[in-house]
């Protein structure tokens, strides 16, 4: 490709490299955020539509895990802060729901606005810790949040129900859509939907002032705090972002489950997320998608397997967990860029010839 | 009164095995700057293999000393192969790798020997002495318990004050590049500060197994412990290890005595918040913190 006569500049190539207008995204990012989101929206609609409810369960996963992740690579990818704590979060959000739909009959979007605030809150008040804290330390404070918060439920088993945990009712679909529709399409419709929404907030958010921010502090927190950048109060913004997005996933959790329980949110959550995000490539939301799409990909995988050799359905989850913990250290040692770094490359191979 | 006599014995003695713990998590920390969250489940695994061997009637204090060995193994081999390759990159990607670590093993331990707790006997009863009439809350056990760590600790002390090779690996912490001029090999050095560290996470989880029962994520807690162990000691300093040990060792006891078993995690997580926010630097540390 390198020809000793490419010195004359790449720009006359560069602009025949350019799409055709017609192909060309809008240059305003909302547009262009709010366009992308349009297709995928309707690409996830016609696939949920089109597939039975158990798939439509595994999409509604999906969904949930992507916001999680979209949060946690905020926070890790753009503002250098890594939380090994985050099924914590979930578990917040989770159990909220719970006790929300336990309690009352309020309509979904307030329950899942709610257990959104809850989390958030919960996320300011760790933040504000996490925002003295550095690298080694911050990940081990976290840790030991993630240890001690299924404790919390055991012991005010009055309030949480205990090991046994809480049960929450299934989501009835309205009654506009007929008495036929299958309660699990509607699940994968909210979480999809508001996983959309979750990704135009955040890739929003990501491209503003706020976003360049993180990075700033991320990069610098001397250079960021000269250049006028309040480091901690934007390291415990990235931490409530981060959480909410948590908590909104726990509560899609608790739907897909149906149950809240301790033994739902054990320290493998939490790495699990890590899994995700380091895999899909860390700081990207695309790469959210993937980190999603992958977690409740191998979970299925290893089940199907464990059935397939006839070993116990613990097993199979144990060897999620196995692919889990092989798969961060290989992405970290030869590929750290995850999935969607592997994207970018090709897409820059393809578009060069 | 006696029940705060029994929870002092129980805190010691708990407080012992934290410090085993968090002694590994310094040496560690002292030569690669690594917090190594692994440390625990690798304790756990060759706790497995001493078990398997006691399964086969072979002697305890064989499979004791198979597993230590076993666990200096463990760690050089991780310390050459997985961290060494990303010694010199940002301090996520070598949390990350020993998180990854840590799952597998636990994941591996699950797969090869099963999820179900088991117990492991010890060669010393587990019920508590007499004194006069009434029991007290030091068995046998923890009175090899505490032993065993303050060998370790004692053995520690000697190679780094008293050997050449102890001065070597405080040269190579301390000053990696001037140390590497003055002809110590410093890879290989880090390498035996893994392989050291290993051998404390072995014992501490050979510690554990008789009173907590052995399962593939029976460490999870431990490491946490020792973690905390080691911040409130300054994560630098092999007596702030043993000192934090031990406090955290007594004020968990304290903990779980009064407020229930439940609350010990949280009770950590909440000592963990507090001296990170007031004395980041822990208790005995002589390095200013971190600013900006």
């Amino acid at each position: 490709m390198t020809t000793p006569t490419d010195s004359r500049g790449g720009d006359p190539a560069r602009v025949s490299r350019r799409p055709p207008p017609w192909l060309r995204l809008p240059r305003q990012t909302l547009l262009r955020h709010l366009l992308l989101a349009a297709v995928a929206g309707v690409l996830a609609f016609w696939l949920s539509d089109n597939v039975g409810a158990f798939t439509d369960l595994q999409l509604s996963n999906v969904a949930a895990y992507t916001i999680a992740l979209a949060g946690l690579t905020v926070l890790t990818g753009h503002n250098g802060q890594l939380s090994l704590g985050h099924g914590a979060f979930i578990a917040i959000g989770a159990y909220s729901t719970g006790l929300i739909l336990e309690h009352t009959s309020l309509p979904i979007i307030v329950v899942l606005l709610a257990a959104m605030g809850v989390t958030a809150v919960a996320g300011g008040i760790v933040g504000i810790a996490a925002a003295r804290l550095r690298g080694p330390y911050l990940a081990g404070a976290t840790l030991a949040l993630a240890v001690a918060l299924p404790s919390v439920a055991i012991k005010w088993s009055s309030i949480f129900g205990g090991e046994q945990g809480i049960t929450v009712d299934p989501l009835t679909p309205p009654s506009s859509l007929g008495l036929t529709f299958p309660p699990e399409r509607w699940v994968a419709w909210l979480a999809l939907l508001t996983a959309l929404i979750v990704l135009v907030l955040l890739a929003n958010l990501l491209r503003s002032r706020v976003g360049r921010s993180f990075r700033a502090v991320r990069d610098d927190e001397i250079a960021a705090s000269l250049a006028g950048v309040h480091v901690a109060r934007t390291q415990v913004l990235a931490f409530v972002v981060s959480a909410a997005c948590a908590g909104l996933a726990g509560a899609f959790f608790a739907f897909n489950v149906q149950l809240v329980a301790p033994a739902g949110f054990p320290l493998a959550l939490s790495i699990a997320l890590v899994t995700g995000i380091v895999v899909g490539g860390i700081g990207s939301l695309v790469g959210a998608v993937w980190g999603g799409i992958l977690l409740v990909y191998l979970n299925q995988e290893a089940t199907d397997l464990a059935k397939h050799f006839h070993i116990s359905a613990a097993a199979g989850a144990n060897g999620a967990l196995l692919a889990y913990g092989v798969l961060l250290i290989a992405v970290m040692l030869v590929f750290p860029d995850g999935i969607q770094g592997g994207v970018r490359r090709l897409a820059r191979l393809v578009t060069r010839q | 009164m006696h029940r705060f006599v029994s929870f002092t014995l129980d805190g010691i003695t708990n407080g012992m095995i934290y410090a085993a713990v968090a002694m590994a998590l310094v040496l560690i920390w002292r030569g690669t700057r690594i917090v190594n969250f692994a440390q625990g489940a690798m304790g756990m695994v060759t706790t497995y293999v001493a078990v398997s061997l006691v399964d086969r009637h072979i002697s305890y204090w064989v499979a004791f000393t198979v597993a230590l060995v076993a666990g200096l193994v463990l760690g050089a081999l991780v310390e050459v192969t997985l961290i060494r390759p990303v010694e010199n990159k940002s301090p996520l990607v070598a949390i990350i790798v020993t998180l990854g670590l840590l799952i597998a093993l636990e994941a591996s331990a699950a797969l090869i020997w099963g999820g179900r707790f088991r117990s492991f006997q010890a060669p010393f009863s587990i019920v508590g002495l007499k004194v006069g009439r009434s029991q007290i809350a030091l068995s046998p056990f923890d009175i090899f318990t505490i032993g065993a760590v303050l060998a370790v600790m004692v053995g520690l002390l000697v190679l780094f004050r008293r050997t050449a090779t102890g001065l070597r690996m405080r040269a190579a912490a301390f000053e990696p590049e001037v140390a590497r001029l003055l002809g110590v090999r410093v890879g290989r050095v880090l390498t035996l500060g893994w392989a050291l560290a290993a051998v404390a996470g072995s014992l501490a989880g050979l510690l554990v197994a008789p009173k907590l029962f052995l399962y593939p994520n029976n460490m999870d807690a431990v490491l946490v412990f020792g973690f905390t162990a080691a911040i409130l000691g300054g994560l630098d300093s092999p007596v702030g290890a043993l000192v934090g040990g031990l406090v955290i060792g007594l004020a968990l006891s304290y903990v779980g005595g009064y407020l229930g078993a439940d609350t010990e995690s949280i009770g950590a997580f909440v000592i963990l918040i507090v001296v990170l926010m007031a004395r980041p630097g822990g208790i005995f540390t002589r390095i200013n913190p971190r600013r900006v």
